[in-house]
């Protein structure tokens, strides 16, 4: 057992699913991650185990201060929301949830790239069911697409794993860099699942085309192992503070006008995957801590975030913005979850944000980088802006939307005020969370400078959502679809390609026509020579026969005979 | 819009349904923030940058960013806003 990756745990555990019944099921699904996690815990640091294969050593575990975190908080991320999802009963999701939590558990402790590229892949694979279970001809397009890029992300991976074998002899996953082919190739391939600028849009794309469950299961693994993948093979890779920068920033003014509600999720999610990008790229101790802390308390209050709008989204059959309002009537608990994950998402103190971004903020400022530290300062009022506020108040409070619903069921209940209680947990004793970072923690979240200060910024961006709503400045929420990215590949590419194909088709049709004339042309000729009566075709007398016959022979003698 | 209207009656009454409590709590929130402001005169600050020293600063910063933010996105509304069914259509 001790040399078992935790991963397959959940990988190998989920091919039984089927084979249990419905009441069996859900208990076995809630206990694989138990057990994960147990294991994750008994697993010594510096555990690791090899095998060989095909002339490579591959070390598929290793465990050290790093994998440790991502595999405590991925095994809790899939125990809630497996308890999330309690009431479904479909298979293709109990068997696909599953086996996507164990990929992404697995491709963290493995050791080595081809190792990591097998797992990398499984998340991409698994994960796509959770969207297709929507089971609508937009979902199965939104799918679509969402495997390409995923599956695209692994064989650009696969192409830097080889160059870089080729040029080091070594498959081992420690510090990569950028300035080689091989390096700049997993770069961008981590870049993709992490959703750097410009290549982040198949998250907000997809995410909030999956189902109420599924949702939640995405927001936990993907992006957050690209985050672990980059703090291993990029730390201290300088233009990862300007990439993570960039991205704290620009979704933030997409989620301000973006009217379905998980959408403004999956662009607040780009936002913080920003701050960890950024400790990453400093790369300092302090740094790192704030990027492994932040990821653990980032996935909990997304989970929760993306919980409440999916029992929102279950209850009322709707996420959008400009439908909802009044909730908080009909649905008080999952309000009450709503702020929770929304205080901690906004680093409000005693909630887990506040002892976990600050540390990266802290390094940032430590690092005497002012204008990184200004757009992370923006960003962080940005993100209280549209995902502290806007989320609550346009579902739960602002225009009474006349439904009334049923409060979401117990399961649902139950997991928000699971995952609640630890995002306000860790906020009020961060020194559990602390203890299991990588390096040493030197830091006190709890200063009256930092309290004071970081209430000065939420609620004065809070006066300011008041203040703008009171005008009638705020844009309201109107049914709306913006374009980012994505337009590139699904309006402009079609547009192009239909173009360019419009255009052959006409010269084709040009040619071809043209050689229809010439054959048209042709035939007629071979019938005026071949035709019914024409020269060649005549049928000639016995005699007349004879004589040409005769006079051939009587050519060839003369000729024999000069 | 009709669907906005209430469609089920609910005879009760919320405390927020009361424009008056909606008051209330917009001048607790303009006197927390006054609180907060002020505060920044009774204690010590270790800044890293100069800007922090200034009085009053995460608050101002705070204000004027997100007003920004909000001018800024309604304005990129006009170039990317598009109608819900715009990519449905020849998908």
């Amino acid at each position: 057992m001790s040399s078992l990756n935790p991963g397959l745990i959940l990988v190998i555990g989920a091919v039984l699913v089927p084979l249990l019944p419905q009441t069996l099921r859900r208990w076995y699904l809630l206990a694989l991650p138990v057990v994960g996690f147990v294991h994750v815990h008994t697993l010594a640091d510096g555990t690791s185990v090899t095998m060989d294969m095909l002339g490579m050593t591959l070390e598929v575990l290793r465990v050290d201060g790093l994998s440790r975190v991502w595999g405590y908080i991925f095994n809790i991320a899939a125990f809630l929301s497996m308890l999330f999802a309690w009431h479904d009963k479909d298979t293709m999701q109990q068997v696909s949830a599953p086996i996507y939590a164990g990929a992404a558990i697995g491709a963290v402790f493995a050791g080595d790239l081809v190792t990591l590229f097998v797992y990398w892949e499984l998340t991409a694979i698994s994960s796509v069911f959770l969207i297709w279970a929507s089971r609508t001809k937009r979902a199965y397009k939104t799918g679509m697409r969402y495997l390409l890029i995923q599956v695209g992300s692994g064989v650009i991976l696969l192409a830097g794993v080889l160059v870089w074998y080729a040029k080091t002899g070594s498959i081992e996953f420690g510090n990569i860099g950028i300035g080689t082919l091989a390096g700049n190739l997993i770069f961008i391939a981590f870049g993709i699942k992490c959703a750097f600028p410009l290549l982040h849009n198949w998250l907000q794309d997809a995410y909030p085309e999956a189902t109420v469950t599924g949702t939640v299961v995405l927001s936990a693994f993907t992006t957050k192992l690209a985050v672990y993948a980059l703090a291993r093979g990029f730390a201290g890779t300088e233009v990862l503070i300007y990439v993570g920068a960039t991205m704290t920033a620009f979704p933030i003014f997409y989620a301000v006008i973006e009217n379905d509600l998980r959408r403004v999720l999956a662009y607040s999610l780009n936002n913080q995957l920003g701050f960890m990008v950024v400790g990453i790229g400093i790369g300092t101790e302090l740094s790192l801590n704030g990027t492994a802390s932040h990821a653990f308390s980032h996935i909990l209050y997304k989970a929760l975030l993306f919980m409440s709008m999916g029992a929102v989204l279950f209850r009322t059959g709707t996420c959008k913005g400009s439908e909802l309002g009044g909730l908080y009537k009909s649905m008080p608990w999952t309000t009450g979850f709503c702020i929770v994950g929304a205080a901690s998402i906004s680093a409000f103190p005693l909630f887990s944000g506040f002892v976990s971004k600050s540390m990266i903020m802290t390094a940032a400022a430590a690092d005497h980088r002012w204008f990184v530290w200004g757009v992370l300062l923006f960003a962080s009022a940005g993100v209280f802006h549209h995902s502290g506020i806007k989320i609550p108040y346009f579902a739960f409070f602002a225009h009474d939307s006349g439904k009334r619903v049923k409060e979401a069921p117990w399961n649902m209940l139950l997991a928000m005020g699971l995952t609640a209680f630890l995002c306000i947990f860790i906020g009020v004793y961060p020194k559990a969370l602390y203890d299991i970072l990588p390096f040493p923690v030197d830091y006190v979240p709890y200063t009256t400078a930092h309290v004071i200060t970081q209430l000065q910024l939420l609620m004065f961006s809070a006066l300011a959502f008041t203040v703008l709503m009171l005008y009638k400045i705020y844009p309201p929420e109107l049914k709306s679809t913006n374009l980012d990215t994505d337009w590139i590949y699904r309006k402009l590419l079609p547009c192009v390609t239909g173009y360019v194909g419009r255009v052959i088709g006409k010269i084709d049709r040009m040619i071809r026509e043209e050689a229809f004339v010439i054959l048209g042309d042709l035939i007629a000729m071979i019938e005026r020579q071949h035709g019914d009566r024409a020269p060649i075709s005549q049928t000639m007398h016995a005699g007349t026969m004879a004589l040409i016959v005769i006079s051939i022979l009587f050519l060839f003698l003369v000729v024999m005979l000069v | 819009m009709s669907e906005r209207e209430p469609n089920i009656h609910d005879p009760k009454k919320y405390w927020l349904d009361e424009p008056k409590n909606v008051r209330k709590v917009i001048i607790a929130l303009f006197v927390v923030c006054a609180g907060l402001f002020v505060a920044d005169a009774f204690y010590h600050k270790h800044p890293h940058f100069q800007a922090e020293e200034w009085f009053g600063f995460y608050a101002i910063y705070g204000f004027v960013m997100c007003v920004g933010l909000v001018l800024a996105a309604k304005l990129m509304r006009v170039f990317l806003m598009r109608d819900e069914e715009y990519y449905d259509k020849n998908e």
